[in-house]
């Protein structure tokens, strides 16, 4: 049987503007259908923004690669109308185990907070998102959305002026040009787009080698993850177990800086491998091998005229914290809305902007803890080995050093403070639902508080009274009232009110807070909206 | 704000000092970087306090 991501999903058609006289214009063309593109066209299309994906393969994601999506991600995708089949089919876990040399050093519990529709974490082979991804696409065209996938379509040049950009397209059938208002770059850390516009791509490198064997096998080892620091099957190095839906599990082993690459994927070598670490008596098949170096490193800026970067094209992450595809996921998220207010004229150009301050600040987080996590799992000096293993040593018998433990600190959503977008706070609500933050979900009566929040602008009133009907504002803001009364469990006052009696929240399509009042103030309110549309 | 104490705060510091040195007595550099590695780890847990912490680690760090 053919696995998912050996099948073309998305082959090469010819387009009707291969044989059009002059370049067909686009508004909006997202090259790279990997999960940020999938995800970002999805989100235009559903507002009505015509794009058009490109991608130089016509199959999902070749071997899982991304296997760890964070809850607000989840979200997202429930707002994109495709969150369900991702959470049904993927492994929810909880439970950690961290092992030093021999010996158990402790376990951990995320322990996820009551009250969210979706848990902390899912594990999900990439192929199987991308192809949940490509369904809702299918979805979306049958229903008359303006979205179009085309395959076997490699961008070959890229050119950009005052208001537009022209792309050049390779095909079997040879090239052809089209124009694009937009041009969005989810082409990947190797980003052809961003070498075209010869944009730079600096960081630090990370002087390692990891070797990833996803591997199907019948093992009654518990959905937990498993990290090991200087294990006797993998000496002076880390290595990591974690369980994938259909019985596949992610098994990594770090190498080392000198290493002969062909020689480690030879499968008598992984097999070698895979026995000392989990017994001779395992039977198992190799569903998928890779050895990958990562750097820690993003682009200058992620806006470059009419070309924007998502995703891995503009930041680099190790993969400890699973920050990589979580984070594209959320660039996404942020950047689908701003471009629906420039189509449509409401908003100013330089709302863009926004992307590239509120997008770099996410990037310069998950960089940061991403970097701290590799320089734990990797210590770069004697001293720095000395600590690290006096950490480890100390957390057997202590519950002192426990936090210190870096074995990944896994990807939460960023708080978008400072943002040019964020508008007045409310000193007396709770710190963790301030302006800039993605919201957090709570039950609601019946269901969940981000199912009632779709891609609009929203007033979210909490026991506080406004006019009726509400105005729009011009942007089809919708108003969602909520009630303390229909509370039982106290979430929304926890997580909303804090000490203030009511509350107003202006909630940006991104579901991040723009600005929060006690009670409704119509110019206060109107000037906010104003502020968190970049006007 | 608490500040980092410099002045003298141990009663009986010969004492404090020879139980230093024999906890290392017999052992390799390395076991002693060690040990000493695991002393600072449980010292600055029990302090806590980031202000001291960083006091401390400025004043460690500098060099006349």
């Amino acid at each position: 049987m053919s696995k998912v991501f050996e099948v073309p999903l998305y082959p090469y058609q010819r387009s009707p503007d291969q044989d059009a006289a002059t370049p067909v214009r686009h508004t909006v063309v997202v090259v790279g259908a990997g999960p940020v593109g999938l995800a970002l066209a999805i989100d235009l299309a559903m507002q009505d923004v015509p794009v058009v994906v490109v991608d130089e393969n016509d199959k999902v994601s070749w071997g899982s690669r991304a296997i760890c999506f964070a809850k607000r991600p989840l979200e997202i995708l429930d707002r994109l109308g495709c969150g369900d089949p991702m959470v049904d089919k993927g492994v929810v876990w909880n439970l950690g185990k961290v092992y030093f040399d021999e010996r158990q050093v402790f376990g951990f519990n995320l322990l996820p907070e009551e009250g969210h529709k979706r848990p902390a974490f899912i594990n999900l082979q990439q192929y199987y998102l991308e192809q949940f991804l490509v369904d809702r696409v299918r979805e979306l065209q049958a229903e008359g959305k303006p979205i179009e996938l085309r395959g076997g379509s490699k961008v070959l040049d890229v050119s950009q002026h005052d208001s537009g950009a022209e792309l050049t397209i390779g095909t079997p059938d040879g090239p052809y040009q089209i124009s694009a208002d937009w041009v969005v770059a989810c082409d990947g850390a190797a980003s052809p787009i961003r070498t075209l516009l010869g944009l730079e791509f600096t960081g630090r490198v990370f002087e390692d080698n990891f070797l990833i064997a996803d591997v199907v096998m019948e093992a009654d080892f518990p959905t937990e993850r498993w990290f090991w620091f200087d294990p006797p099957f993998n000496r002076g190095q880390s290595a990591l177990l974690h369980k994938q839906p259909d019985n596949v599990w992610r098994i990594d082993f770090q190498l080392g800086w000198d290493i002969d690459r062909e020689k480690e994927l030879k499968p008598e070598n992984i097999d070698r491998r895979l026995r000392a670490m989990l017994g001779d008596e395992i039977s198992y098949q190799l569903e998928w091998s890779s050895i990958y170096t990562f750097q820690c490193r993003r682009m200058d800026r992620f806006r470059e005229g009419r070309v924007l970067f998502a995703g891995d094209s503009a930041h680099q992450v190790s993969p400890f914290g699973a920050r990589g595809a979580n984070s594209g996921l959320q660039d996404a998220d942020n950047l689908a809305w701003k471009l629906k207010l420039i189509v449509d004229g409401k908003s100013p150009l330089t709302l863009l902007d926004s992307y590239d301050v509120e997008r770099v600040h996410g990037a310069d987080e998950n960089i940061l803890n991403s970097s701290r996590s590799t320089d734990f799992i990797t210590p770069k000096s004697e001293i720095s080995r000395i600590f690290r293993d006096a950490v480890l040593d100390l957390s057997e018998r202590y519950e002192a050093t426990r936090p210190m433990v870096n074995s990944g600190r896994l990807s939460v959503p960023c708080t978008y403070d400072g943002s040019p977008l964020n508008g007045p706070d409310c000193a007396v609500m709770p710190e963790r639902t301030r302006p800039g933050s993605p919201m957090v979900d709570a039950p609601v009566p019946g269901g969940w508080l981000f199912d009632r929040l779709g891609s609009a602008f929203h007033l979210l009133t909490i026991d506080a009274e406004t006019p009726e009907p509400l105005p729009e504002y011009g942007v089809g803001c919708k108003r969602l009232a909520l009630s303390t009364a229909d509370d039982p469990d106290g979430y929304l006052k926890q997580r909303y009110l804090g000490d203030a009696v009511s509350g107003v929240y202006l909630v940006r399509p991104d579901q991040h807070v723009a600005a929060r009042w006690e009670a409704f103030d119509e110019a206060a309110v109107t000037a906010a909206l104003g502020k968190a549309m970049g006007r | 704000m608490t500040s980092l104490n410099t002045k003298a705060n141990i009663k009986a510091p010969d004492e404090f000092y020879a139980e230093l040195l024999a906890v290392h007595e017999g052992l390799s550099k390395a076991e002693s970087d060690a040990l000493n590695a695991r002393l600072i780890l449980l010292l600055a847990n029990h302090i806590g306090d980031r202000q001291v912490l960083s006091e401390a680690l400025q004043a460690a760090a500098r060099k006349e």
